[in-house]
């Protein structure tokens, strides 16, 4: 349980499963991590609580706690289960939480449960973040996703669908007590290779995918599939990057009907930044890996793109030299890039007194708490890009934080009682 | 391949495994497949005038993955006519004449009654005759099985009545629905009877259903007490045994037939060493079928060898008299918890339990390897709980966690004892999942062995 980011208490919601109590089991779960069921099937367990469990050592399998997990989430809601309310005094103060994505939901939900009055503000359709737009279909569907945002809603959140930039962050500020920011990363990085532009036609026509494009970025490609766009992945497909969204993309081509799917890597295999089992999962799909890989150029061909591609040696500081003469090329019909989200650097540090490094907020790791103390922030533009469960553990700790804050800056104006609160 | 051959009072069977009078044995059929698949010998079901039994009539409780760890019954003696029931063990005789045939029985208290049903069973074929007075359900309401039982002065006039009929050795089956079972086995002895059989089954409810609010087994909307049996009741059953073959006081033990949860060839061992002349074996059957007997009798064959014995007599009664009074055990020997940090598993079980459950010496504090010895005293650090940060290791952020100390199990989580303050229960020993990580080692107190008598007798010879 220390080995979940969120902490939620193993032992005892597995506890109530064995007992028979499977509705003790989910409000278990939730109390310690609102988005409990998503988080049941898109944890990488292997490296958290899985990986945690002591079975290992006595060279057993572990005990599948994720699918344990979903087994008691699932159960509760599908029987019309709704997050327990833990109290009903409501408190005056109002949050506005920027981004929909399950660092905010996980604030916004804490912060509920606590009384405050909380508004949820995305500039997409559907709330949810990457949990409705950016997973994989098939680890989490979207309608999964939007269940549990409803729950989140049940207890009183308000959502607003609203673009937001760096002059209304600074109404924001006026207009609330507090404001979270759970805004995640930008968009994909570009695919900087020649041609890149003006190649291809025709992989989708919806939800931000180009109907002239047969270049698609990882993200808005797995948006576009589990918006339920009418999608034709053709029949080869190359991903370019070795991460977990480059995997997810694949897998999803595979699943879309792609014949051979390759995904091409700069380094080698030990590289990879995606986790090990991401890449026995790829494999067993069938997708193909082609190492010290650099693509190079693209061109339209007679019959889809032609994908000019170099190989690169790798030096014992980790530099990349492309080899003279290596040149081969990959004739396919889509590419999909997969290297990365730029982080939100333009409107972030517009924030009046947020400060930022590498690209990533600042903030007081135990609170949440930027450099302007009215602003809080959680999630991948605090930590660059992590999983689910640590932008939800990074909401509930900013909850907690601002929760804090506030009843400390209410004390402040009530000089007499400050020694009583404190104590 | 040691000799299994067994003589119980004069009942001769090819080894000491008897099936126990129960729905196994409630047929001719039954009993000669049994005999097929090597069972020594079989106490007929219960015969007496026929009864109409219920439906349901079984109950039965899970421990974990174990189903019918203790399993209920509310069935009667048998439900076929008192001279099916002989034709069929007369035949038996006839086709497996060295095999041991029991006929169990009960029928009203009237000496005549027992006369004849004792000379009917006889002249079936019967090798001896196992008195019923241990039924604790149904039976018992009309005067008979625990109902006799139960009283000492009943139990001895009607064992007196069929041993004036019986020309075969006759064994009491003992209920233990009383406050001392030595009390009956001695009104018993008393009455004449050539052996015992202990334990008959424990009166027990086994649980309720939580929709319907009906205990189990539902007769049409009612349940009634049953009998207990299975794996649930063989420390009862071993404990009963004991006491009553440790017995003297009005004259020399008779043979026990042993039954309580017995399930394999180390249930029958431990029976055999507490005592027992033959044993007698239902739940496990009404679970697995007569195969069982199988791995029974080459188990057991094959501990034998392993151990030297070469017959049941070799190895009979051997751990008697290692059960004692409290007052003789030694004060003075300590044993204290040692814990094997390779291969220790941080379930941290242990440390639960001796906290909680036993004497808080056991402790969860070890931060680094060793450096002042193989024991630190440190506080619990802060951040090993809910504390700390934990964010998914991402393997290009993250470099590999690093675990502390030359175990496989990080040093942090592997428990430690403080010997000083352990009081050697067994507990952290009993919880522990991994084989042989927690063994409880002897600490010599270098004083001479003195138990409570001793301590208490020279006290009082002080004063």
């Amino acid at each position: 349980m220390g080995a979940c980011p969120t902490h939620i208490d193993v032992p005892r919601f597995i506890q109530k499963i064995a007992a028979g109590n499977v509705t003790g089991s989910a409000k278990t779960i939730l109390d310690a991590n609102v988005l409990g069921a998503s988080c049941a099937r898109v944890c990488p367990v292997e490296v958290l609580c899985e990986g945690a469990c002591v079975l290992h050592g006595k060279h057993q399998r572990p005990i599948e706690i994720g699918r344990l997990q979903r087994f008691a989430t699932e159960t509760f809601y599908d029987a019309g289960g709704k997050l327990p309310l833990r109290q009903r005094e409501e408190r005056t103060q109002r949050i506005a939480c920027i981004g929909a994505g399950p660092a905010s939901l996980a604030c916004a939900a804490e912060l509920r449960q606590q009384g405050f009055r909380v508004r949820v503000i995305d500039r997409r359709p559907l709330p949810g973040g990457l949990n409705t737009y950016g997973v994989a279909e098939y680890k989490l569907r979207a309608a999964d996703s939007l269940r549990e945002v409803e729950m989140v809603r049940n207890l009183g959140v308000e959502f607003q669908i609203r673009h937001v930039d760096a002059a209304s962050l600074a109404v924001l500020e006026r207009e609330f007590d507090a404001v979270f920011l759970g805004v995640g990363l930008g968009a994909m990085h570009r695919l900087d290779v020649q041609g890149a532009d003006s190649a291809g036609a025709g992989i989708g026509a919806a939800a931000g995918v180009s109907a002239a494009a047969k270049i698609v970025d990882a993200l808005k490609f797995i948006a576009a599939y589990k918006a339920g766009a009418p999608l034709s992945v053709g029949r080869r497909v190359v991903v370019i990057g070795a991460g977990n969204t480059a995997i997810d993309a694949a897998c999803a081509a595979k699943r879309l009907g792609a014949e051979t799917v390759t995904i091409l890597y700069r380094r080698q295999r030990e590289n990879i930044p995606a986790f090990a089992f991401e890449y026995d999962h790829a494999l067993r799909e069938g997708v193909e890996f082609v190492w010290a890989t650099l693509p190079k150029s693209l061109t339209a061909a007679k019959d889809g793109l032609t994908l000019t591609c170099v190989t690169v040696a790798q030096d014992a500081n980790g530099r990349l030299t492309p080899q003279a003469g290596s040149e081969f090329t990959i004739e396919c019909d889509a590419v999909i890039p997969a290297i990365g989200q730029s982080p939100l650097v333009e409107l972030l540090s517009q924030v009046r007194g947020v400060t930022m490094e590498r690209g990533r907020v600042i903030i007081d790791r135990a609170t949440g708490q930027t450099a302007n103390p009215k602003f809080f922030a959680g999630g991948d533009c605090v930590n660059g890009g992590r999983e689910v469960v640590d932008a939800v553990a990074d909401g509930k700790r900013a909850a907690l934080g601002i929760a804090a804050w506030l009843s400390e800056q209410a004390s402040e104006q009530k000089p007499a009682r400050t020694e009583e609160h404190r104590g | 391949m040691a000799d299994l051959t067994t003589n119980f009072a004069g009942i001769r069977s090819p080894n000491p495994f008897w099936l126990a009078s129960a729905p196994p044995t409630n047929t001719g059929e039954q009993v000669m497949r049994a005999f097929d698949a090597g069972w020594g010998g079989a106490v007929w079901k219960t015969i007496g005038e026929p009864i109409t039994n219920v439906s349901s009539r079984y109950s039965s409780i899970d421990c974990s993955a174990q189903r019918m760890m203790g399993l209920n019954n509310i069935e009667l003696i048998s439900d076929r006519p008192i001279e099916v029931n002989l034709r069929e063990i007369a035949e038996v005789k006839r086709r497996y004449p060295r095999h041991a045939v029991v006929a169990s029985l009960m029928v009203e208290s009237k000496r005549k009654a027992w006369h004849e049903i004792v000379k009917r069973a006889e002249g079936a074929g019967a090798d001896g005759l196992e008195l019923n007075f241990g039924c604790p359900h149904g039976m018992s309401e009309r005067g008979m099985g625990s109902a006799v039982g139960q009283v000492p002065e009943y139990t001895q006039r009607i064992t007196q009545w069929v041993k004036e009929a019986a020309q075969t050795p006759v064994l009491v089956k003992l209920t233990p629905n009383v406050t001392d079972i030595r009390t009956i086995a001695r009104a018993a002895r008393r009455g004449g009877a050539d052996g015992l059989s202990a334990i008959n089954t424990i009166n027990s409810i086994t649980g309720i259903d939580l929709d319907t609010f009906l205990p189990r087994p539902n007769v049409d909307g009612k349940s009634s007490h049953g009998g207990y049996c299975g794996p649930a009741v063989k420390p009862i059953a071993l404990n009963m045994i004991q006491q009553v073959l440790a017995d003297t006081l009005d004259g020399p033990a008779v043979p026990i037939s042993g039954i309580g949860g017995i399930g394999n060839w180390q249930d029958a061992a431990e029976f055999l060493l507490m005592g027992c002349t033959s044993v007698q074996v239902c739940t496990a059957v009404m679970h697995f079928g007569y195969r069982i007997v199988d791995e029974m009798i080459d188990g057991l064959s094959n501990w034998m060898d392993a151990k030297g014995f070469a017959t049941l007599d070799d190895l009979r009664g051997k751990s008697l008299h290692k059960v004692t009074e409290w007052k003789h055990l030694n004060l003075n020997f300590k044993i204290v918890a040692q814990i094997d940090e390779a291969l220790c598993i941080g379930c941290q079980l242990c440390h639960i339990a001796c906290w909680d459950g036993a004497h808080q010496c056991i402790h969860v504090d070890r931060v680094s390897g060793p450096i002042d010895g193989p024991v630190e005293l440190h506080a619990r650090p802060r951040e090993l709980g809910r504390e700390k940060i934990a964010v998914t290791p991402m393997p290009r952020l993250d470099p590999p966690k690093q675990r502390v100390g030359p175990y496989a199990t990080s040093l942090e989580r592997i428990p430690r004892v403080d010997e000083t303050e352990c009081v050697g229960c067994n507990l952290c020993s009993l919880v522990c999942p991994v084989d042989g990580c927690i063994k409880m080692i002897e600490l010599p107190t270098g004083l001479p062995p003195q138990t409570w008598a001793e301590r208490t007798a020279r006290l009082r010879s002080e004063h």
